[in-house]
């Protein structure tokens, strides 16, 4: 006796949020059985093994029928096929569009093409995050990036609008997304101790302050023809990034630069000896950054130098995160007491991004 | 012209892509009615394109509008070649031509190609104006209101039931048509679906002028088949109750809440009321203020019916009035008189109702049923389908007959099916003999009289029990007693019926579903001896399935079974037998004796002690589930009932027969000879296996119940939330060798492990009940076996069940002693013994009582607002990615943009999908129904070609029943509609060839389109206006996403 057939059809399409877990994680039918054996389900039902094979079947085939519907999550809320509440249905579109940790920082910063997806096996073998899984989280994000790509207005907006995530997620992926467009590099073995978060966290400064659609906020012109996009950096602002050297060139700005802070700072900073000697070097760095900005390349590797240039020398000398904070604070806000200095406007806008970036990236 | 069809085609959406290189489609639509068609323009490049289209208008018969179905046809525009057909959409304008359903369909209609499935949807727009038509020749039936529902719908009252209408039309079947040879599946597909389509529209026009030559305005409990007789034809075939009903006026349709249906029922004034008049203030059909005397005289023959049958195939002679006059009192006599008088001048007097107003049922003799085979020949006339009336009156006949032999003059819970494998047909027919009170069949007006001597004579929760056979004269042997209940009339000790329980019956625990299953190999063989073979094997298996049920009901204790339906299913090479009932402990029947054991062979020693040792095992199964299904009977002693009466005991309420093509009428007697029938003998093998097979039936997990009646018996605080299901399950048997018994136990273990799936899969909904568990079996192939199962989980608090149990039981107790004021102890006994007896585990109480507490009441998970609804909002203000619109916006308003989310919350209906419920109970828990939209009755055809690419036999079907149940709430929302209740998948016939990675399927589903309001939500509109705010508060409380 062998089943040929066997199905099982609700008016309301059930949802098993193990299964649904198991499916995402890409484990094949029998594996999941096993799983579920394995956490003891048989001896809390008290079903049988055949039992919870056809369940799992048929949950699978829900799961495949449905996948189709979450490519375009708003086809998921008009379509009329699968009769499922909100709450499931935004369950169902947040599960499939999570992605694990481990595998976002393999990809992040890297083209989503199909180079990338040939290197997927790598990153399953590496991670012990199966290929199927790996398959899906990178389509996601290719699939994500290919519809906000040409799209205007805020990225996470266009994001939670046209997959219905939920605002973190949003979020997460709007950094996912500017990354890639930015190619910001994440893998050097010197970033390696930071974490999804800690980009995600930057990436969102940077779309606030460092892109088009940052300056678009502007009421001026808003019938203008401006692409005004959130994924790419502001190219005149970048260039405008040069005039910042003038402070670490000009030598009497440096070190007049350097007196301010330190008077000012002097007896609240448990390191500031070391700031002392270390300020022209750290300030040089940071200045160095802004003015490299204008080549693609430098943007790249954005984070590998200000993990070198300024996260690494401080944590050598074992600053605190709360002097670190001092510090930067002072030092972007003194340069606004240098006569001689024009660019107030254009300091704000990359130090009030850089600081908080910083800060963030300082740790262990 | 007696009326104008209006239609307006306004938009699509998520149309497939028809261009490759585009990725794009160039739309338009086809609008046809009858030979009428209209078309749109061409929508160029979108996958979603605005018609807009003006309103097109055919002028046309209303009978026309009843049997043709509107056909909307999706189409890719190509300059070059022809046109690609996207799909279609068939949208039955029925509802729309009685006054008091649906004014007007409106809304997203699944485009249905019958290869690909589903392809986007359509939205359409169709209204109807009617003329009012006096024509008294008329030949359409307008007006005239279908139900599927087998109970008088719930928010009307019944003035009169008529009685059985019936009517059936035969067609070539396209599929078998020369043509075939040369068409696309596809067109042949659509010619099919169309066909059925007309010729169910004629069916209901024909069934709805019969109604109304009986003066009846409505047809209840409407059951269309068909038959799929492949060479020789396609039956439609349909049965059902004319009834005059009468709107229940909107007060009383605002009734205070309550939780049980059965309260419900008693509350609708039925009783009290016996005029008419009073009840006519709400919207009235023409025919209600009429006054409805009968005159005998006149016949109900009808004329204008291509399927009469009754020409001269009626006795009509009396029934046997010699017998009424030796029945209990004069009383009776009266009432049989008069119940007769009513039912003397219909031919067939059958009603397909299974729940009655109260006081209907008088007395129910027990189940009749016949089955016929037939061999199927060619249907050479259309026009006149002669042959298979015939058949069908025939089988009526033989009903009718074993009802007047069991003293009854009536048949309830009436149904007929077929099953047929190549030319041989299986016809069946079952039904409950019963005796029934007049006062429904005639003019409610004359019978206030006779109303009161009822309710003095009957003692509420046990009359039905009765017997109203004589007994002196019994049709066969039975075990009578006196009631228990009444202690004033004979009772039998076991009862079977094809109804549901009357709502006033007194019962004891909670009941569960019940299953005969049986196969019998059978040679292969052709044409007639085919037909002799089958006929001489139904007899055997009627009677094993009668046996194993009665088994299976000491088993568990109990002494009555309701809702019982054989299905008997012919195969190449085997028949197929299941029943299935749900039993329950009557409080008025005798308490069921155990089963014993007997061996043959008592010599030997270690025998001996194994018989002994089964009998053990199945004393202790009874104990077990009398303790599982709280059946903890009064017991009355010997002295105050008397002793039972010296009879032979015998038990058997079932009469059935067979006949074959030739008419020959053979009498079974299921009565198991003189022995005794709960002593089971083990002398061979066989019955080994028998006794085996009782025991191996596993008790669904606690927290479950499950009955194939509408209520489960003993529980009654049912919660909100439902889910309906279909489970379709095929196995391959090894063709090797075969015999009964392995056959037997693939079947056995086929279904079992089928509803330990449907057990698992629900167990969130814990505690529940599986209700109208709905079994259909049928042979595909020779080693296929298919078995589908459609039924309802519905939610139940457990803590006020058992509450209203123990009241239940304790009103029931103080009715029962109301003779003998000794017995009032017995209450409190039982009190302190339904506590612990409570089936649910201590650990999983708790996890209940954390559910309840977290204080989301299911109606409100419902359409709990998320924030993807927030989202959804957002995407309707601002437009596709342009930052503009929202730029604008928030310069007028002063508030910031998370303000300005919040603030902007118009209900957005037209982006929202409205949950539709189905049930196949004619009610939702929890809610109140308050309007019926009309009948939904559609058919399907599925086809693939690539099987293996759509997932295979499981993927290709789970997506076709899927799209099914789409189609089916897409049609009730286009009716205003939110819910779909007395749904039944009629048919679902499944083909497969993986050779040629080929699959088709047909599904038919039916059910009432319905308006229903929350129960929380009643009170608000209550205090507003009713009639107002009603429909509006439906479309907006249901509308989620």
């Amino acid at each position: 006796m062998t089943s040929e057939l066997d199905i099982f059809v609700g008016n309301t399409t059930l949802i098993d949020e193990e299964v649904y877990r198991l499916w995402l994680d890409g484990y094949s039918v029998s594996d999941a059985v096993a799983l579920r054996v394995r956490a003891g389900i048989l001896e809390q039902t008290g079903a049988t093994a055949a039992v919870l094979q056809s369940d799992t079947m048929d949950h699978y085939r829900t799961f495949h029928m449905l996948e189709r519907l979450l490519h375009a999550p708003p086809k998921l809320l008009h379509q009329l096929v699968f009769q499922i509440p909100p709450s499931r249905q935004a369950l169902l579109i947040e599960r499939y569009y999570a992605f694990d940790e481990a595998f976002v920082r393999e990809v992040l910063g890297k083209k989503l093409s199909k180079g990338t997806k040939k290197d997927l096996d790598d990153i399953s073998a590496k991670t012990g995050i199966t290929l199927k899984s790996c398959r899906r989280q990178f389509d996601n994000f290719k699939r994500v990036f290919k519809v906000v790509e040409e799209m205007r207005g805020s990225l996470a907006d266009n994001i939670q609008q046209h997959f219905l995530f939920s605002d973190r997620l949003a979020r997460d992926y709007a950094a996912i997304v500017f990354f890639a467009n930015n190619r910001f590099e994440t893998a050097k073995k010197k970033l390696q101790y930071l974490s999804f978060g800690d980009f995600a966290f930057c990436a969102e400064l940077m779309i606030q302050n460092w892109t088009l659609g940052a300056v678009g906020e502007a009421p001026s012109k808003p019938d203008s023809q401006v692409d005004d996009m959130d994924m790419d950096l502001d190219k005149e602002f970048l260039q405008d990034l040069k005039e910042l050297k003038v402070l670490v060139a000009d030598k009497d700005l440096l070190d007049l630069h350097k007196s301010l802070v330190c008077t000012a700072l002097r007896g609240k900073l448990g390191v500031f000896s070391e700031m002392e000697a270390n300020f022209k070097n750290l300030s040089r760095g940071l200045v160095n950054v802004a003015a490299k900005l204008t080549h693609n390349k430098d943007v790249r590797d954005l984070f590998v130098d200000l993990v070198e240039k300024f996260v690494e020398p401080c944590r050598s000398d074992h600053w605190p995160l709360g002097d670190v904070r001092l510090f930067l604070n002072q030092y972007s806000v003194t340069v606004h007491s240098l006569d001689g200095f024009r660019h107030q406007a254009l300091w704000d806008r990359y130090m009030d991004t850089l600081r908080g970036c910083l800060l963030r990236l300082y740790h262990d | 012209m007696p009326g104008k069809l209006k239609v307006k085609i306004v938009a699509g959406r998520h149309l497939p892509v028809m261009d490759r290189a585009s990725d794009l489609t160039d739309a338009f639509v086809e609008v046809k009615f009858g030979n009428t068609t209209f078309k749109t323009d061409v929508y160029l490049k979108s996958l979603n394109p605005q018609w807009n289209s003006e309103w097109f208008k055919f002028e046309v018969d209303d009978e026309d509008l009843q049997d043709e179905p509107l056909q909307i046809t999706v189409l890719d525009h190509d300059t070059y070649s022809a046109n690609d057909a996207i799909g279609k959409v068939y949208i039955d304008i029925d509802p729309l031509l009685y006054s008091e359903a649906a004014t007007v369909i409106s809304g997203w209609f699944p485009i249905y190609d019958t290869i690909h499935g589903i392809r986007g949807e359509i939205n359409v727009v169709v209204k109807v104006d009617l003329f009012n038509d006096l024509n008294r020749f008329r030949q359409s039936s307008c007006g005239v209101k279908f139900f599927c529902t087998t109970s008088i719908p719930k928010c009307y009252r019944a003035v009169i039931i008529h009685g059985f209408v019936e009517e059936l039309v035969v067609n070539e079947d396209p599929e078998y048509q020369w043509i075939d040879r040369i068409r696309t599946p596809r067109a042949s597909n659509e010619a099919r679906q169309r066909l059925i389509s007309l010729m169910s529209g004629e069916l209901q026009r024909k069934i709805g002028l019969k109604v109304l030559e009986m003066r009846g305005n409505a047809v209840v409990g409407y059951l269309q088949c068909f038959d799929l007789e492949g060479e020789s034809g396609l039956v439609v075939r349909a049965i059902g109750t004319a009834c005059t009903l009468d709107k229940l006026s909107s007060p009383a349709a605002f009734l205070p809440a309550c939780n049980s249906p059965s309260k419900e029922m008693k509350e609708l004034p039925f009783n009290e009321d016996p005029n008419p008049n009073t009840h006519s203030s709400g919207p009235s059909t023409p025919l209600k203020n009429q006054t409805y005397s009968f005159s005998p005289s006149k016949s109900y023959s009808r004329q204008s019916s291509s399927s009469d049958t009754d020409l001269s195939l009626t006795p009509k002679t009396g029934m046997g009035s010699g017998s009424a006059g030796k029945e209990g009192g004069p009383f009776k006599a009266l009432l049989r008189q008069q119940t007769q008088s009513a039912l003397e001048q219909r031919e067939f007097p059958f009603f397909t109702l299974t729940a009655f107003p109260p006081g209907f049922l008088v007395h129910v003799g027990g189940v009749v049923s016949a089955r016929s085979v037939k061999l199927l020949d060619r249907i050479h006339n259309p026009d006149e389908p002669e042959t298979r009336d015939a058949w069908w009156a025939e089988i009526r006949q033989e009903i009718k007959s074993h009802a007047k032999a069991l003293g009854c003059h009536a048949v309830v819970g009436y149904s007929e099916s077929t099953s047929i494998c190549e030319e041989v047909c299986i016809l069946s027919a079952s039904g409950t003999a019963a005796v029934l009170n007049p006062r429904f069949l005639q003019d409610g007006t004359v019978e206030g009289c006779l109303e009161q001597r009822i309710e003095e004579n009957l003692p509420a929760g046990c009359g039905f029990c009765h017997i109203p056979y004589d007994e002196l004269n019994m049709p066969f042997p039975a075990h009578l007693t006196y009631c228990y209940n009444c202690r004033k009339q004979k009772v039998p000790d076991v009862l079977f019926t094809t109804i549901d329980l009357p709502t006033d019956a007194t019962v004891v625990g909670k009941g569960c579903l019940i299953q005969a299953r049986l196969c019998r190999l059978k040679k292969k063989a052709q044409a007639e001896a085919n037909a002799t073979a089958i006929s001489n094997l139904l007899p055997f298996m009627e009677y094993e399935v009668h046996t194993q049920l009665m088994n299976k009901l000491k088993l568990k204790g109990m002494n009555a079974l309701f809702g019982l339906r054989i299905q008997i299913t012919v195969g190449e090479n085997m028949l197929m037998g299941l029943a299935s009932a749900t039993a329950v402990y009557l409080a008025a029947l005798p308490m069921p004796g155990g089963i014993q054991i007997a061996g043959k062979t008592p010599s030997d020693g270690s025998y001996e002690q194994h018989i002994s040792h089964m009998q053990k095992k199945i004393s202790d199964t009874i104990a077990k589930n009398k303790e599982l299904y709280e059946i903890n009977p009064p017991e009355i002693s010997e002295e105050i009932i008397g002793s039972p009466i010296p009879e032979p005991k015998q038990r058997s309420r079932l009469l059935r027969s067979q006949s074959e093509s030739s008419d020959e009428v053979t009498e079974l007697d299921l009565s198991h000879g003189k022995k005794d029938a709960f002593v089971l003998e083990i002398d061979d093998t066989d019955a080994m296996e028998d006794v085996h097979s009782l025991l191996t039936d596993v008790p669904p997990p606690s927290g479950f119940y499950s009955c194939n009646t509408e209520i489960m018996p003993g529980i009654n605080n049912w919660t909100s939330e439902i889910q309906m299901f279909t489970s379709v399950r095929v196995i391959r048997l090894s063709s090797l060798n075969l015999t009964n018994q392995a056959l037997n136990k693939n079947f056995n273990d086929l279904c079992e492990n089928l509803l330990k799936s449907l057990y698992f899969k629900l167990r969130s909904m814990i505690p529940c009940c599986l209700c109208h568990v709905n079994f259909t079996v049928s042979l595909p192939e020779d080693e296929l076996i298919q078995v589908t199962v459609t039924a309802v989980a519905i939610t139940f608090d457990k803590n006020q069940a058992l509450q209203t149990t123990k009241t239940h039981i304790e009103k029931s107790l103080q009715r029962a002693s109301t003779d003998n004021e000794e017995l009032l102890q017995f209450p409190l006994e039982l009190c302190s013994d339904s506590l612990p007896s409570h089936p649910f585990p201590p650990a999983k109480e708790h996890l209940e009582s954390a559910r309840s507490n977290s204080g989301i009441p299911a109606a409100q998970r419902d359409r709990c607002s998320s924030w993807i609804e927030l989202i959804k909002l957002k995407a309707q203000t601002i437009r596709r990615g342009s930052i503009k619109t929202t730029v604008t916006v928030e310069k007028a308003s002063p508030m910031g943009e998370g303000n300005f989310r919040n603030r902007s919350a118009p209900p957005c209906a037209n982006s929202t999908v409205g949950v539709v419920k189905m049930t196949p109970l004619s009610f939702i828990p929890g809610a109140k129904i308050t309007k019926y939209l009309g009948i939904i009755n559609m058919f399907f055809i599925r086809e693939t070609t690539s099987l293996r690419e759509e997932g295979g036999v499981s993927g290709f079907l789970h997506a076709f029943i899927a799209e099914v149940f789409a189609m089916v709430r897409a049609h009730v929302a286009a009716l205003g509609g939110n819910a779909v209740v007395s749904y039944i998948m009629k048919q679902c016939v499944f083909m497969e060839n993986p050779n040629k990675n080929q699959a088709q399927c047909l599904i038919n589903v039916s059910g009432d389109a319905v308006i229903f309001v929350r129960e929380s939500e009643l009170e608000v509109i209550s205090t507003q206006q009713p009639t107002a705010n009603c429909q509006q508060s439906c479309a907006g409380g249901e509308v989620t996403t």
